[in-house]
């Protein structure tokens, strides 16, 4: 298999010779390649003398693929994501630093809120294109009709809960089976217990996840799961099937990322549908949300560094980022970039704005096998809550294994 | 004569036989050879003279550390040993079902042809799309299992996502195809079964299963072997449908040893690891394969 994608690989970018530019890109679906393929557009009318080659990957596939076309056969430009997953990469050396195009094109001024997810060790190693707030998407004609409020905190938080639960509605909704939905239960938790600090130096492997300090994450996690506020049997739901109890009004609540607005619109409930911020739960604990960043790199193996870093710098371009961004359903980095229109981005931007950190997401900021292994215990839990002791046990000796003693 | 006239008998099979055996070395053997090798050393699959980000090299040699891991560190390697074994076990029953639809679409009827080709219809469609189909079928709110069950009054059953549950889960779905290959075989032996044995049979007042279990299953032992040895080498590569409904979940219940593989080598980047599984699943099926064939040439020596 890894033989036959470098094959492929080699074979696409043969025909690409000096002079021309090759992208890999894994924006495969239909309005996400719309967008990038608007700002490829964009780069080559700005700039008529770089012929652009773009390899486009299915989506999963290039998670894959990257690491074998990095090694054997790397392009000018390809795209990936912040935080560890560039991080990998880059303690490989094979992703370049890009400081002097942050410096050159004035990056670091006008995208100044998400530099701290492309640095390493004071470099810049790539360069953003868009991003997106998770939050809390509910079913404000529910709210309404029960007469519920937007909950602020914790107590009111499971308050509402309750109340839906009482009234025969579902409280929250979510899809476990491909674990990464759990993920972001986890993160929240933590954030709004721990703090951003401490969540960080947990993903960075640096502390045991037996560690007293998060007794009271999974505790405020199991107030939820005890009661059964979440979605029955939600292992053998995809994320794309737990949303027909919300759009069916049969489920108020669902902590998920911005890309759900398509979805809401193309089932017709949009107009029902309301956002808000993760409630506060421990008091004097700063803000910190969730909020993956996509990214572009240059790889060490580029041949045609000059017109990558072109096409990098491109982003400074106010227009092209903004059409970028939002015809991918995301918000741009650019801060010169026009500001959003969809309401839900709109709210995401201010809230993000406000934020006094932002994560990329539990699976992109931690190691990716640390990841896979914790997010399926976060889900065993969220079925199994007794069995915690012997999951944060089991979770603790992969991350010795992965990251070292302590 | 030119010594190619004079040998080109016995050279021309070494010719024909060259590009076969070339593209079995280069994507057979090698590719195992190649596998036990890496099975011995830790690697992140990235550039072998590379570091790691610790200062590790990526490529390291570690002996038998990954095979003694496995067997004495690692819960869900058992769990997918096990289940492996599930399958082997469970989707025999497919067999048995295979030749009882055989031995029904064997008559004749008006319309037979129509409803063979129905029965046969499940093996043609993709593994992933079956896969789809019986995940919606389970789907314990809005499946078509729960709400037939609903009409007699009982409570959904959520197969995949109970971790007791999703292995059998999904193998009743691989009967879904099983059975309508294995009703092939048994369609085609049965059409080899010889009258007048029959005829003989019946005059000895052998009817209903006598005749089935000593006249007619005697004759159709080349359908089953082959139904045996294709349904077990497939539920060893049992990889699709877990793919598709449950990605191995819940927490890792319905994993099986080639599925497990996939994601240590490709999601959580251990290909040392993963080809130490990859391994351990080739032993236990060469052991499978051995005693088929030994079986085979003893039964072929019998017949002359």
């Amino acid at each position: 298999m890894k033989k036959l994608l470098t094959l492929i690989v080699i074979f696409t970018s043969t025909f690409a010779s000096a002079g021309t530019l090759v992208i890999n890109s894994n924006q495969s679906g239909e309005s996400s390649k719309a967008a990038f393929d608007a700002y490829v557009d964009a780069f080559k009318a700005a700039h008529p003398e770089v012929t652009v080659v773009v390899n486009e990957y299915e989506h999963e596939a290039y998670k894959t693929a990257i690491r074998n076309f990095l090694t054997a056969e790397a392009p000018d430009v390809a795209i990936w994501f912040a935080g560890n997953r560039m991080k990998f990469f880059v303690d490989q050396g094979l992703f370049a630093d890009v400081s002097d195009v942050w410096a050159d094109a004035g990056l670091n001024d006008s995208m100044a809120s998400t530099k701290g997810s492309l640095t390493v060790d004071g470099k810049q190693y790539g360069v953003p294109w868009g991003y997106y707030q998770w939050g809390v998407y509910y079913r404000k004609d529910l709210f309404d009709n029960l007469g519920l409020n937007v909950p602020k905190n914790w107590e009111e938080f499971k308050w509402v809960c309750a109340m839906l639960k009482k009234n025969g509605i579902t409280p929250i909704t979510i899809g476990t089976k491909y674990l990464w939905t759990a993920g972001g239960w986890f993160d929240y938790l933590n954030l709004r217990i721990n703090g951003y600090d401490h969540h960080m130096k947990l993903t960075a492997g640096k502390m045991s996840y037996e560690d007293p300090s998060l007794d009271a994450v999974f505790d405020a996690w199991r107030e939820l799961i005890d009661p059964g506020y979440f979605l029955e049997d939600h292992a053998s739901f995809s994320w794309q099937d737990a949303q027909a109890p919300q759009i069916n009004g049969e489920a108020a609540m669902y902590l998920i990322g911005n890309f759900y607005v398509p979805t809401l619109e193309s089932a017709g409930v949009v107009d029902k549908m309301d956002f808000f911020q993760f409630p506060t739960i421990v008091e004097g604990i700063g803000v910190a949300e969730d909020a993956p960043t996509d990214t572009m790199h240059i790889p060490s193996g580029a041949k045609n560094v000059k017109d990558a870093k072109k096409f990098l710098a491109f982003m400074s371009n106010a227009e092209a980022a903004t059409n970028w961004a939002k015809m991918a359903g995301m918000l741009s980095p650019n801060k010169n970039a026009d500001k959003p229109e969809n309401r839900f981005s709109v709210m995401g931007a201010k809230m993000l704005a406000a934020a006094d950190d932002i994560a990329q997401f539990w699976d992109r900021d931690a190691n990716p096998d640390m990841a896979g292994a914790a997010m399926e215990g976060f889900q065993e839990f969220m079925v199994k809550p007794d069995r915690e002791d012997k999951i944060r046990a089991r979770l603790e000796k992969e991350r010795a294994r992965i990251h070292g003693a302590l | 004569m030119t010594f190619w006239e004079r040998n080109q008998l016995k050279i021309a099979p070494f010719f024909f036989l060259a590009p076969a055996i070339l593209i079995f070395l280069i994507y057979v053997i090698y590719p195992i050879v190649d596998s036990i090798w890496v099975s011995f050393h830790e690697w992140n699959g990235m550039d072998k003279k590379g570091l790691r980000g610790n200062g590790e090299p990526n490529w390291k040699w570690v002996g038998l550390d990954h095979y003694i891991t496995l067997f004495t560190d690692d819960e869900e390697f058992y769990v997918s040993l096990f289940n492996n074994i599930r399958w082997l076990v469970f989707s025999l029953i497919a067999i048995p079902i295979g030749l009882m639809l055989a031995l029904f679409v064997n008559q004749k009827i008006v319309g037979m042809r129509y409803i063979k080709s129905l029965f046969y219809f499940p093996f043609v469609i993709n593994a992933v799309v079956i896969g789809v189909i019986f995940t919606w079928f389970y789907n314990p709110k809005y499946g078509a299992l729960t709400f037939v069950l609903g009409f007699f009054g009982l409570d959904p059953i959520p197969f995949l996502a109970e971790e007791n549950l999703a292995t059998y889960g999904i193998i009743i779905a691989s009967f879904f195809p099983g059975i309508a290959y294995t009703m092939i075989l048994y369609i085609t032996g049965l059409t080899g079964v010889n009258r007048e044995m029959i005829e003989a049979g019946r005059i000895d007042g052998a009817a209903g299963f006598t005749m089935l279990w000593h006249v007619v299953l005697p004759q159709l032992k080349p359908a089953t072997l082959i139904a045996i040895v294709v349904t077990i080498v497939g539920s060893l590569r049992s990889f699709d449908l877990i793919a598709v409904m449950t990605a191995g979940g819940p927490w890792g219940s319905s994993e099986v040893l080639a599925y497990k593989m996939y994601q240590e080598s490709l999601f959580n980047y251990r290909m040392g690891y993963g080809a130490a599984i990859a391994t351990i699943l080739f032993l236990i099926m060469d052991i499978y394969i051995a005693w088929f064939l030994y079986r085979l040439f003893k039964s072929e020596k019998t017949e002359k």
